[in-house]
């Protein structure tokens, strides 16, 4: 009964912290309004969330937090450079493949989104059984290797956290 | 005095990194570098115009607002997302199946070829309307 009426409960309160922070004010009432919020989208939008995501590790969410922020401002000097100092015509994009261990939608998810916030790629598309991503390079020299280093830098840490 | 130099310095820096990532948008050649540009340069420079507009409002204004917390948010869930928009869009207006490279597996990319076969899970009987 109360798993029918609360199919995400972590989909619940983070949807009510998000809305106590959009009114930037916690008072008793607001409290009482983001959670009934969160409980009742949570409740509308189950079907779209078929699966569970079982996070085994949360310490090991953080770490990977702290590491894409950490490779996110590493990106942007990257690129930043790349913009500003590389001829066009001396830019070298590629397209790379990058077969897929993880399984669970929300692990992909996760990884598309990790591929395009960090240096010098972009998740373009999945493979239609969902067993490769395809990545966009905007420029390198080694495409074997970039497909490594997502491997072992963020797939190896996402397997970890999803069981 | 301190603060509001601090301040300037992160407001500097968000506004370079987003002429930089407007800048790589004229400047790069093709739809798919140009995707490169505002999905990081960019961030990095709105990251900065929220960490300067944060530390002004709990150092000077003495107040704490999570408002630049939830953009950050918003902005990176958005941000990948649209790109991949673009990137799947171009891909299916612009590019032909043999521009890419094999998926290596058995399917091909999603944009061009169908998803396997699911064995469907045998249906329960249609319910019968019960007599009155």
């Amino acid at each position: 009964m109360l798993r029918k009426l609360v199919p995400h409960p972590f989909l619940a309160v983070s949807l009510a912290c998000v809305w106590l922070a959009l009114v930037n004010k916690i008072t008793l009432g607001n409290i009482i309004l983001g959670g009934f919020l969160g409980l009742v989208i949570a409740l509308i939008t189950a079907p779209y969330w078929p699966g569970k995501p079982r996070v085994r590790d949360p310490f090991k969410v953080v770490g990977f937090v702290f590491l894409v922020m950490w490779d996110i401002v590493v990106a942007n000097v990257q690129i930043a450079l790349i913009i500003l100092f590389k001829p066009t015509d001396k830019l070298k994009s590629a397209w790379i493949t990058v077969p897929l261990e993880l399984t669970s939608p929300e692990a992909i998810t996760v990884l598309a989104g990790t591929i395009t916030m960090t240096p010098g790629t972009v998740s373009a598309t999945l493979s239609s059984c969902g067993r490769a991503i395809l990545v966009h390079a905007l420029h390198t020299d080694d495409p074997i290797a970039v497909r490594d280093d997502i491997k072992s830098r963020y797939e190896k840490r996402l397997l970890e956290i999803f069981s | 005095m301190l603060v509001e130099i601090v301040v300037c310095v992160f407001l500097v820096i968000g506004a370079l990194f987003g002429l930089v990532g407007s800048f790589g948008l004229l400047k790069l050649q093709d739809t798919m570098q140009r995707l490169h540009a505002p999905t990081k340069a960019t961030t990095l420079g709105i990251g900065g115009v929220l960490i300067a507009s944060m530390l002004y409002f709990l150092l000077i204004k003495d107040s704490f607002s999570f408002h630049e917390l939830m953009i950050t948010l918003f902005l990176f869930l958005t941000a990948p997302i649209s790109a991949n928009f673009l990137a799947q869009t171009h891909i299916s207006l612009r590019m032909k199946q043999s521009d890419l490279p094999e998926s290596g597996g058995a399917y091909g990319w999603s944009l061009f070829d169908d998803p396997p076969v699911m064995e469907k899970p045998s249906e329960p009987a249609a319910p019968t309307q019960a007599p009155h």
